[in-house]
């Protein structure tokens, strides 16, 4: 059976002043029906840039230079416009880091939520009202109904957040890209959100990426774990087997810098240096500047190596005992 | 909002004296009326005859408080020009500016609007750089030589439009309207486009901005990631976005336009308000210049008042706000 969504080497690049700007460089993975994959990494390591890219929304000057996305085996990659657009919000939809940008703040949710429907249906507006209120109560708001003809700013951040993820379910996609929903929220909140979000991608079968520079988040929700540094991914694997047992020196790192794994009383740990810009990118392994276990083979590109049940690394110096 | 109201009407109240008095002292500098009612020749016993008539040998706050006294009775008092209420003088020339304005700057707005939002939604394309080449033109040139040109071509030239005066006009509502007749467009067409360009430009510069703006924001992405058409994001996000600046400006230059259409009123002959200004300053017909300056005055003010309650119904946010 083909997997809900394949991409295959996917390049997307941003035209520059100073000559292209590789955001994405060769990225890889699937997706099987339902599953919740957490794509992880620091800011501008290209996580939401390949978020976009599989709706096909990279605004000029940047396109998809090359690679492929199947969606139930359809290459998206090259589809005009107007496919496109039709397959946004009815196949796949996205949620985004702050619900006070994305919603319209001078339309009622009613009004916003019909749109996304009418985008893909003719339907009258009883209907409408009907269908969103039924999705705005299953994402736990209350009284749904009168609260359509509210506005924006009169729900709180939580609730708004789940309007957006409601206008995003309106038409059952298959796939939900979320890009940091729970980044802008109350940590209390964040943990109800992703529990309903968990909950909901069950009972609807919806697949989810769910993006975050946030590793405790994402692997509260995901059951796989896709690392990506400087626009590859270096890691990938089952959530646990991830966390127990990291094998590039790059995840090692983010999990020794989470607070709740630090000795009280003592220094976070820091992953040495900071993100390499893409302009300037050391030759071979994006990391090795920062990395400990540095030698001079880290100057040729270490290949993506699967090792063991659904895991791969894109390392010269894996941690671990690696299977061979 | 009632509190709103009452507020704004004492504002209005304190606003209108002062603007009273400055109009008042205004006109007295300007010059003495009797050097140009009376003919020169007239018998110093006439003279002095006519300036008791006039009330004008009274000390200025003297005159100024009857006239004040003369105004809390609706009574502007007399044309020394025309020897007919003020009043009645004024309102006979409302009809002509009135529909001048109203063809000018609702014909910019839907003009420049839409076009200064194609404009921004495509700044790179061949027909915006047209439009903002016209947008650059129309804020640039004078009016009173755009006046001359229309004249010279359409007029003298080519022979195809009247180069001056109202046309035939018809009776509706007891007001006399040249919007009524075929003979009356052709009359209207010239001045009206003399007076449009700068308030289209104004509209297509605002448009263009707002929409550039817009596009960028994380509303219209989601609006996208949704499905929702290029159009449908324009036209039902964008343009409510994008219209408080739009509204306010439309609001002035209407108020401006009915004040002082001067310039075109003049160069086409068209009798308007402005004309009469012009006429009663040059004749130093000062019951007129006083009563027209306050009821430009108090035309502000109403204007003002419109567009601060059509924020209020664009943009709910500001609605809560003034609630609490």
């Amino acid at each position: 059976m083909n997997p809900l969504l394949e991409v295959r080497d996917l390049k997307t690049q941003f035209a520059t002043r100073n000559g292209p700007l590789k955001a994405v460089d060769g990225v890889s993975f699937s997706l099987e029906e339902g599953e919740i994959i957490g794509l992880v990494g620091e800011s501008g390591s290209g996580k939401s840039v390949t978020g976009f890219s599989l709706l096909g929304l990279i605004d000029p000057p940047g396109r998809i230079t090359g690679g492929s996305v199947k969606l139930m085996g359809r290459e998206l990659v090259g589809l005009p416009p107007s496919d496109l657009r039709k397959i946004r919000g009815r196949e796949i939809s996205m949620v985004f880091q702050d619900p006070s940008a994305t919603l319209n703040p001078v339309l009622t949710i009613g009004m916003q939520m019909r749109l996304a429907l009418e985008a893909h249906e003719r339907i009258g507006e009883a209907a409408a009202r009907e269908r969103s209120a039924a999705v705005l109560n299953r994402v736990g708001i209350p009284d749904a109904a009168r609260r359509l003809d509210a506005h924006p700013h009169q729900f709180s951040g939580g609730m708004r957040q789940r309007v957006a993820i409601a206008i995003a379910l309106l038409n059952r996609p298959r796939l939900i890209i979320c890009d940091e929903p729970t980044t802008a929220l109350d940590v209390s909140i964040q943990a109800q959100i992703l529990t309903e979000m968990r909950s909901l991608a069950e009972e609807m079968r919806t697949a989810m990426i769910w993006i975050s520079h946030d590793l405790a988040t994402v692997s509260s929700i995901a059951s796989r774990l896709l690392v990506m540094y400087a626009g590859r991914i270096i890691e990938e694997g089952p959530v646990a087997a991830v966390l127990r047992q990291p094998r590039h020196p790059y995840t090692a790192g983010l999990l020794a810098s989470l607070p709740a794994r630090a000795e009280p009383g003592t220094d976070l740990v820091q992953i040495p240096g900071s993100t390499p810009s893409l302009f300037d990118l050391p030759p071979g392994c994006a990391f090795q500047p920062r990395c400990s276990y540095r030698t001079p083979e880290c100057s040729v590109t270490p290949d993506l190596v699967a090792a063991g049940t659904g895991r791969s690394h894109r390392c010269h110096h894996p941690l671990g005992e690696i299977p061979a | 909002m009632l509190g709103f109201m009452i507020q704004r009407l004492l504002q209005a109240l304190v606003v209108m004296l002062v603007i009273s008095a400055l109009v008042f002292i205004g006109v007295y500098a300007v010059g003495n009326p009797i050097d140009v009612l009376i003919s020169p020749d007239a018998t110093q016993q006439i003279r002095e005859e006519a300036i008791r008539a006039y009330g004008l040998d009274q000390p200025l706050w003297k005159q100024y408080l009857d006239f004040l006294a003369r105004l809390i009775r609706g009574d502007f008092g007399r044309s020394f020009i025309y020897n007919m209420p003020v009043l009645d003088l004024i309102a006979s020339r409302v009809p002509a500016t009135l529909e001048l304005t109203l063809v000018a700057v609702l014909g910019a707005t839907f003009l420049g609007v839409p076009l200064g939002m194609y404009a921004g939604y495509r700044p790179d394309s061949v027909l915006a750089k047209i439009i903002m080449t016209v947008s650059i033109f129309g804020f640039s040139v004078p009016t009173f030589w755009i006046g001359l040109v229309l004249i010279f071509t359409f007029a003298v030239q080519l022979g195809w439009l009247p180069a001056g005066n109202r046309g035939e006009t018809a009776m509706l509502f007891g007001v006399e309207w040249s919007l009524l007749t075929a003979n009356g467009w052709l009359h209207l067409l010239l001045p009206a486009l003399n007076l449009s360009l700068f308030k289209f430009a104004m509209m297509v510069r605002l448009a263009r901005a707002g929409t550039r703006e817009t596009m960028l924001s994380d509303t219209v992405r989601f609006a996208r990631a949704a499905g929702e058409s290029e159009f449908t994001i324009l036209r039902r996000h964008v343009l409510r976005l994008i219209s408080i600046p739009i509204v306010t400006v439309f609001g002035l230059e209407f108020g401006s336009t009915m004040a002082f259409a001067v310039v075109t009123e003049t160069i086409f002959s068209w009798p308007g308000v402005g004309k009469l200004i012009i006429d009663s300053i040059s004749s130093l017909d000062r019951p007129v210049m006083v009563a027209y300056l306050m009821l430009v005055a108090f035309f502000f003010i109403v204007i003002n008042l419109l567009v601060d309650l059509s924020y209020a119904a664009l943009d709910p946010r500001l609605r809560t706000r003034r609630a609490t």
